[in-house]
């Protein structure tokens, strides 16, 4: 859930989140101490009177900031070789999901043993509950099974839209013809808010998507209740 | 690509024991990347041609739910209805 004066990332979610988020918190702290040091030198350098016309070559200094810098970079890319081979692992999904596109709404088609589908349209500013959020919450959510890997296959009815989650470090294009797939595990239970991440008209940033982690009894429940009301 | 009546009623039972366990449609490594779209679409296909294939033996069609679960599991749905139309209508693309 993202909140005011908010600094990183949204708290993970899902297993992928969290290391994407310990990455970029190693990442980003190497670039800070690389910076802090050549904003040091610059400063040292502009602000002293010493001179000196005599250095002509210093092997030693050279090999040692060029070896230096590629160890820093193996750093930076082994931990992110490992994130994008784990991103890329074949999982064995429990549910699959449909998330379409449209303009200017989202809609969500759980087909694997009856045709469940409703759209989700967003929660008009007028209407909202005393502490529920702007912008982001919608009539429906999409509900799922927490604990349980989940393929989600995103498409769209007319434009290009992108079908995100932050916490969940998801984000997927919508294209029409096209079945982009991805997948997540939701760590815990919770609402996960996202939004729509590609320009698609006059109401792109109206149109939300809200994800609701529940216990699977919860999940049956629901899905019998939906599938009643429709 | 043809099977004796033994063998086809082997595979029915095989296909009855998957389709009792289905949860969603599994990991398929001819379809291994983010584009399923050609997944849906093939699957879509191998139910409608193992329908007409084995109507013509007069063989019952019931291993070729599999092909049925998996597309619905993944085709969206206006695809389906579409298709479904189309083959109504004698105008779907695919050879069937």
């Amino acid at each position: 859930m993202a909140h005011p004066t908010q600094l990183g990332f949204q708290d993970a979610a899902s297993p992928v989140m969290e290391e994407l988020l310990h990455f970029h918190d190693h990442a980003l702290m190497i670039v800070f101490l690389i910076s802090t040091l050549v904003l040091y030198i610059i400063i040292a350098m502009v602000s002293t009177k010493l001179t000196n016309k005599y250095i002509l070559d210093s092997q030693e200094i050279e090999i040692v900031w060029t070896i230096l810098p590629a160890v820093i970079l193996v750093l930076i890319a082994l931990p992110s070789l490992r994130i994008l081979y784990l991103m890329d692992e074949i999982n064995d999904p429990h549910l699959t999901i449909k998330a379409m596109g449209h303009q200017w709404y989202w809609s969500y088609e759980y087909t694997d043993y009856e045709n469940l589908g409703f759209d989700s349209y967003m929660v008009p500013t007028q209407d909202l509950a005393p502490g529920q959020f702007r912008l982001l919450e919608t009539d429906h959510r999409m509900v799922v099974p927490m604990e349980s890997p989940v393929r989600i296959l995103v498409s769209a009815e007319d434009v290009l839209h992108s079908w995100a989650v932050p916490s969940l470090g998801v984000k997927m294009d919508a294209v029409p013809g096209r079945l982009n797939q991805t997948a997540f595990i939701a760590s815990r239970p919770g609402v996960f808010y996202g939004q729509c991440s590609e320009i698609c008209g006059a109401n792109h940033s109206f149109m939300p998507i809200v994800v609701e982690a529940v216990p699977l009894e919860h999940f049956e429940n629901w899905s019998s209740l939906m599938l009643e009301d429709a | 690509m043809y099977f004796s009546l033994s063998e086809l009623r082997v595979m029915a039972e095989d296909i009855q024991q998957k389709l009792e366990k289905y949860r969603t449609a599994p990991f398929d490594a001819r379809f291994p990347n983010q584009n399923q779209t050609r997944n849906c679409w093939q699957n879509y296909v191998d139910f409608y041609r193992c329908q007409k294939a084995l109507d013509a033996k007069g063989v019952d069609t019931a291993p070729c739910d599999w092909y049925k679960r998996v597309y619905k599991s993944l085709c969206p749905l206006s695809w389906i209805e579409k298709w479904d139309t189309q083959r109504e209508d004698g105008t779907f693309p695919g050879k069937i």
